[in-house]
């Protein structure tokens, strides 16, 4: 952007407003590109409002990364081209010292290097600036723990610069010294203590000169007793610079207080140590050493060659045109015509050198007036040479403005300011053509406190080195006030609007969800709580019911037992119960996590209020209560989600209360139903308040007049090679049926489990009777091979009915279907593994697609999750990715989409006929609804 | 020269990443952590160029982005990209997502990360900006995707066959019979 500033500075100019208005955008590439347009935009007049804006927005601003551009952006704007459009220092050295302020800036050392700058070279702010660092020196030591840190402790490597250095200027030198004698500055970093250290010794000097004045010498006594106490710290530092400094130092004082008790005045001798001035020498100083006298560089050595040697007229020519700068006044007394003739002689040869780059001619002006260069000792490199002065066409304008910022220096600095435009004024005359405004800028040399010594170096202002052609902002040279062609408008950007619409409250998800967490663990373990307590309800009443069963029970966990391979110990199946649903609340609420993800707002609402409100938790928890209620007739069904172990253990109970419990089966069912629902929640599959319908995966086994059978079938997760059936035998008659016989024709593949020693054809007995009107449940593994293809094995079940005069003996035929979903395993996944799962490659894929499903997407997925024992991986408004695993291990992976009545599967799995079978059921299911 | 092209979530997760450029896995993380920082802050109705984050290529470096629903698509291109034309170029990407996986959705970008990769080669290769009009990307995944298809098919088609002898339901027949493995071959051809 700044490339604009270089090719149509006018331009930019022109929107000085526009880019000041900028600056306020809320968008953070603007502000910067604000900021770069602004660097070029600064002169003398706006300089203090628009450093005054950027420092608001230094305080208002929140990122770290702009707070530091905009320091930088300041700090260049203010000390672009030689400070020139500063016209009084004391301003910027309080704003640099009000940025010191900042936490947490990387730019310490930019700051520092500024304030060393600005108070070396301008010698009437030194007063001012040596205040302002004392204080800082102060401020400094309270603040050294926050400052190491943010490296903004490099200010106070200048600080003691500059107090030590000019310490003639303290106004209670003794303070500052302690100051900086303090332990705590062992923490700084190490240069900055041997700066610190150096510093004090140099105080220690201009203290000691000024109580010697005095005739009581114990206070001289004192300061040196002060520093031997304290500088041992240092001694001890483990950087090098720091130890040699502080050892010397130290040495020297021992010696200096042996003297001071021997009554000689050291003072004089100790400060003679830190005389001299130090002067800062330009990167340029060294071409401009004066060339001695009687050195006439012009002067051919030997003769002069023929004219047409180009080769050597380049870099003679610069050379000689920077000698005459020096040499020239020296040389006025000696030969005048002389050298004006040559000097006339090589502007024509340079005029005729297209290789030699012409000096501006105001260069050469300047120099010609220069009158200080005489004072100039030879071997000194400084020169005092003329320098631009700051004009202040609208000084009181600015008064103004800093009197708002600094009250507490107006009065010095007004009298400042006064003397400054006097002598501004006599000096104006000379000119220097870099624009309209620098005009006003130019004095000779002469002695204007602010800025004489303000920089030795760099002083020719039109020299023509200053003027770098890459310069961008040296185009910017415009008057501002100058009315803008119309062709020169900045086009306006604008953006183009994103399509897609957000979801509302996506926003602030990520903090909902982080918030949310810990107020659901509370809400789980409330649940949990709950739960353990009526699982001891259930226990007792257990116990209780125990008594008239107890013989059947015992039966039937043996035979459980054969076949679950399970504990029957009660009170360990319930500790597991206890258990068992914190873990898949664990699972859960990662799963919620994941859903949260997903923009629905209900979602996240519904989670929230979960978690948050009393009235929900408890519903949640009578919910998973009815769950695991034992008397909760078929709860087995919704029991699935879980772990099948919990399920199993439920089923156990359930029987030895379903008897008794048979009558209240109806009531229970629209329970049952939002215990579903529920159910569902926990398993991430559904969000929404709405209930679900009530779903049972029982289906029809057969049925005659006397018994009915539904069964279901599920994988079992420790053996690869099994699944389990659960069929549940209805009484529908008046008599008492007894003596079931369960037998299955084995197909190759699949094989029912038969106690040993039985024969292959021998059927299984079912381990109890039903009287009439009474349901109950027995379980039959099946030894499968391949689970790729669904099948259907054929079977009988033989008994006896028998009433008060009679019992015959019946049969009932049945098919027993395995679906291939029946060999799926609710199995849950994290998306990260998902998304590794699907990169492999390894899956085939295959889709489906379905038409007219009237149903919610919620609804649809939990009826996924439900009959097909998958879980929701993620979900995204109507699309969600689902994951399962058969039994064998291979991974089934669905991305569901529903766009209005038509929902899109997109299947993958590593066994293709597996997926397809799965996928055909699953288009069953919602054929059938 | 696009430099590397991110998509992630409106949480940060990386769904589709793709560097241009060699950088270590530890950078290219960081990378996206930075500028996802970057671009996540920002509202929507703010400019969507962004002077790009330290760590790719600094300061001649563009990020140009666009939030769509869940995700952010982020582009960061260097200085002799056009801003509107990697813009532009974002739309064009995403309508032949939404034109290949019907009403595309970041599951789908998951779920097809192959099919995503092979859209995003037909458009930008090597940093180099391919093919930009979009029925020519669309056809180009769908001749593809048959190509793919029929492959599959023939690869298939054994496994069709075998899995329809074995979905006959064989124990219907023999029954009370006791069957060996090679006794039922027998009668299961029977019926064709």
């Amino acid at each position: 952007m700044s490339k604009i500033l270089k090719t149509h500075p006018k331009s930019v100019q022109s929107h000085k407003d526009l880019i000041l208005q900028c600056l306020d955008d809320k968008d953070e590439s603007i502000r910067l590109r604000a900021l770069d347009l602004l660097y070029g935009m600064v002169s003398k007049k706006n300089l203090m409002e628009i450093v005054k804006k950027l420092m608001l927005h230094v305080d208002k601003a929140e990122g770290t990364t702009y707070r530091d551009e905009l320091l930088t952006k300041i700090i260049d704007i203010c000390s672009q081209s030689n400070y020139q459009y500063i016209t009084n220092f004391e301003w910027y050295i309080s704003i640099l010292v009000e940025l010191t302020r900042l936490e947490g800036t990387r730019h310490g050392h930019l700051i520092a290097s500024q304030m060393l700058d600005v108070a070396i070279r301008v010698k009437a702010i030194r007063a001012f600036a040596v205040a302002q660092m004392a204080t800082l020196l102060d401020n400094a030591h309270l603040l050294t723990g926050n400052m190491q840190r943010n490296g903004i402790c490099e200010v106070s490597y200048a600080a003691a610069w500059i107090c030590g250095e000019f310490s003639e200027h303290l106004e209670n030198p003794m303070q500052t010294l302690e100051a900086m004698l303090r332990p705590k500055v062992a923490t700084l970093p190490g240069h900055i203590q041997a700066v610190y250290v150096q510093n004090a010794a140099k105080l220690f000097a201009t203290v000691l000169k000024s109580q010697e004045g005095n005739t009581d010498s114990t206070a001289a006594q004192e300061t040196s007793q002060l520093m031997i106490e304290r500088l041992p710290l240092f001694v001890q530092s483990a950087n090098l610079e720091v130890q040699e400094r502080a050892s010397c130092i130290l040495q020297l004082v021992k010696y200096i207080q042996k003297l001071q008790q021997k009554d000689v005045e050291v003072a004089e001798e100790v400060s003679a140590l830190f005389a001299g001035e130090l002067n800062p020498v330009a990167p340029k100083a060294q071409k401009k050493v004066p060339v001695p006298e009687g050195l006439d560089l012009d002067a051919w050595i030997n003769e002069p060659p023929s004219e047409s040697e180009s080769e050597d007229e380049q870099p003679k020519a610069i050379f000689t045109k920077e000698e005459t700068k020096h040499s020239r006044p020296r040389h006025i007394e000696v030969d005048e015509k002389e050298l004006a003739r040559r000097r006339e002689a090589r502007k024509q040869e340079q005029a005729n050198n297209p290789f030699y780059i012409k000096a501006s001619p105001s260069s050469q002006k300047v120099y010609q007036d220069t009158p200080g260069v005489e004072h100039i000792p030879v071997v000194q490199i400084d020169l005092s040479v003329p320098l631009k002065v700051p004009g202040l066409p609208m000084s009181d304008q600015y008064v103004k403005l800093e009197e708002e910022r600094r009250q507490k220096e107006r009065a010095e600095k007004k009298k400042k300011e006064k003397k400054k435009r006097k002598e501004k004024r006599s000096g104006r005359g000379k000119k220097h053509d870099s624009g309209p405004e620098s005009e006003e800028d130019i004095t000779p040399a002469h002695m204007v406190d602010i800025v004489t010594e303000e920089m030795p170096e760099n002083a020719l202002p039109s020299d023509d080195d200053d003027k770098d052609p890459n310069d961008p902002h040296k185009a910017l040279d415009i008057d501002l006030d100058k009315p803008l062609a119309d062709s020169e408008k900045l086009p306006v950007r604008s953006h183009r609007a994103v399509e897609a619409a957000k979801s509302p409250g996506e926003d602030g998800d990520a903090e909902t969800v982080a918030t949310q967490q810990p107020k659901k663990k509370s809400g789980k373990d409330k649940r949990d709580d709950k739960k353990k307590d009526k699982d001891k309800e259930r226990k007792k009443s257990k116990d209780e019911k125990k008594k008239k069963k107890h013989k059947h029970e015992e039966k039937e966990e043996d035979l459980l037992r054969g076949e679950v391979h399970e504990p029957v110990v009660q009170s360990e199946g319930i500790s597991q119960v206890a258990e068992l649903p914190t873990s898949t609340s664990a699972e859960v609420s990662d799963l919620d996590f994941w859903l949260s993800n997903a923009p629905v707002p209900s979602n996240t609402q519904e989670a929230a209020t979960v978690a948050a409100a009393e009235a929900p938790v408890a519903e949640v928890v009578s919910g998973a209560a009815q769950d695991s209620e034992p008397d909760e007739p078929k709860d087995t069904e919704m029991e699935e989600t879980k772990s099948s172990k919990h399920k199993k253990k439920k089923q156990k109970k359930e029987k030895e209360e379903k008897e008794k419990k048979k009558k209240k089966r109806h009531h229970h069912h629209h329970r049952h139903s939002d215990g579903g629902g529920e159910e569902s929640v926990q398993n991430g599959t559904v969000e929404e308040e709405e209930p679900l319908p009530s779903m049972s995966n029982y289906c029809l086994l057969a049925e005659n007049s006397y018994i009915k059978m539904v069964y279901d079938i599920q994988g079992n997760l420790q053996d690869g090679s099994q699944v389990v059936v659960s069929v549940i035998f209805e009484n529908k008659c008046d008599s008492f049926l007894k003596s079931m016989e369960f037998n299955v024709l084995d197909s190759l593949n699949s094989k029912l489990q038969r106690p040993e020693g039985s024969g292959p054809h021998d059927g299984l007995t079912v381990p109890f009777q039903l009287p009439p009107g009474v349901s109950n449940e027995a379980r039959f593994v099946f030894t499968v091979q391949s689970i790729v293809m669904p099948q259907k094995l054929k079977g009988t079940l033989t008994f006896i009915v028998k009433n008060e005069e009679s019992s015959t003996h019946e049969k009932l035929d049945f098919k027993l279907h395995f679906t291939c979903t029946s060999y799926l395993i609710t199995t849950p996944c994290y998306s990260d593994a998902y998304a590794k799962l699907l990169e492999s490659g390894d899956l085939k894929g295959s889709s489906l697609k379905l038409e007219g499903v009237n149903m919610p997407f919620h609804h649809l997925l939990a009826r996924i999750c439900f009959h097909h024992h998958f879980s929701v991986v993620e979900r995204i408004d109507s699309c969600s990715s689902m994951y399962s695993r058969s039994i064998q291990g291979h991974h089934v992976c669905l991305l569901v989409k529903s766009s209005g009545q038509t929902v899109s599967i997109d299947a993958k799995c590593d066994e293709p006929t597996m997926l397809g079978n799965v996928l055909d059921e699953i288009k069953q299911t919602f054929s059938q609804c | 020269m696009i430099k590397a092209i991110l998509i992630f979530n409106n949480h940060g997760k990386p769904r589709l990443i793709r560097f241009y450029q060699y950088f270590t896995e530890d950078m290219q993380q960081q990378i996206i952590r930075e500028t996802f920082h970057l671009v996540s802050k920002r509202d929507d109705n703010v400019c969507n160029f962004l002077e790009g984050g330290s760590l790719i290529g600094g300061s001649d470096y563009k990020l140009i982005y666009r939030h769509y629903a869940t995700l952010y698509f982020v582009f960061c291109v260097d200085s002799s990209e056009s801003e509107l034309g990697i813009l532009d170029l974002i739309q064009v990407f995403v309508e032949t997502l939404d034109k290949c996986f019907e009403n595309v959705c970041e599951l789908d970008l998951i779920f097809h990360m192959d099919k995503v990769h092979y859209i995003l080669q037909e458009v930008v290769m090597g940093g180099m900006v391919l093919e930009t009009n979009m029925n020519e990307i669309v056809a180009q995944v769908e001749v593809q995707n048959r190509m793919e298809k029929s492959e599959g098919g023939l690869s298939a088609a054994p496994a069709r066959a075998v899995s329809a002898v074995k979905n006959m339901n064989l124990p219907e027949i023999p029954r009370n019979i006791n069957i060996g493995d090679i006794n039922i071959k027998v009668p299961s051809l029977s019926p064709f």
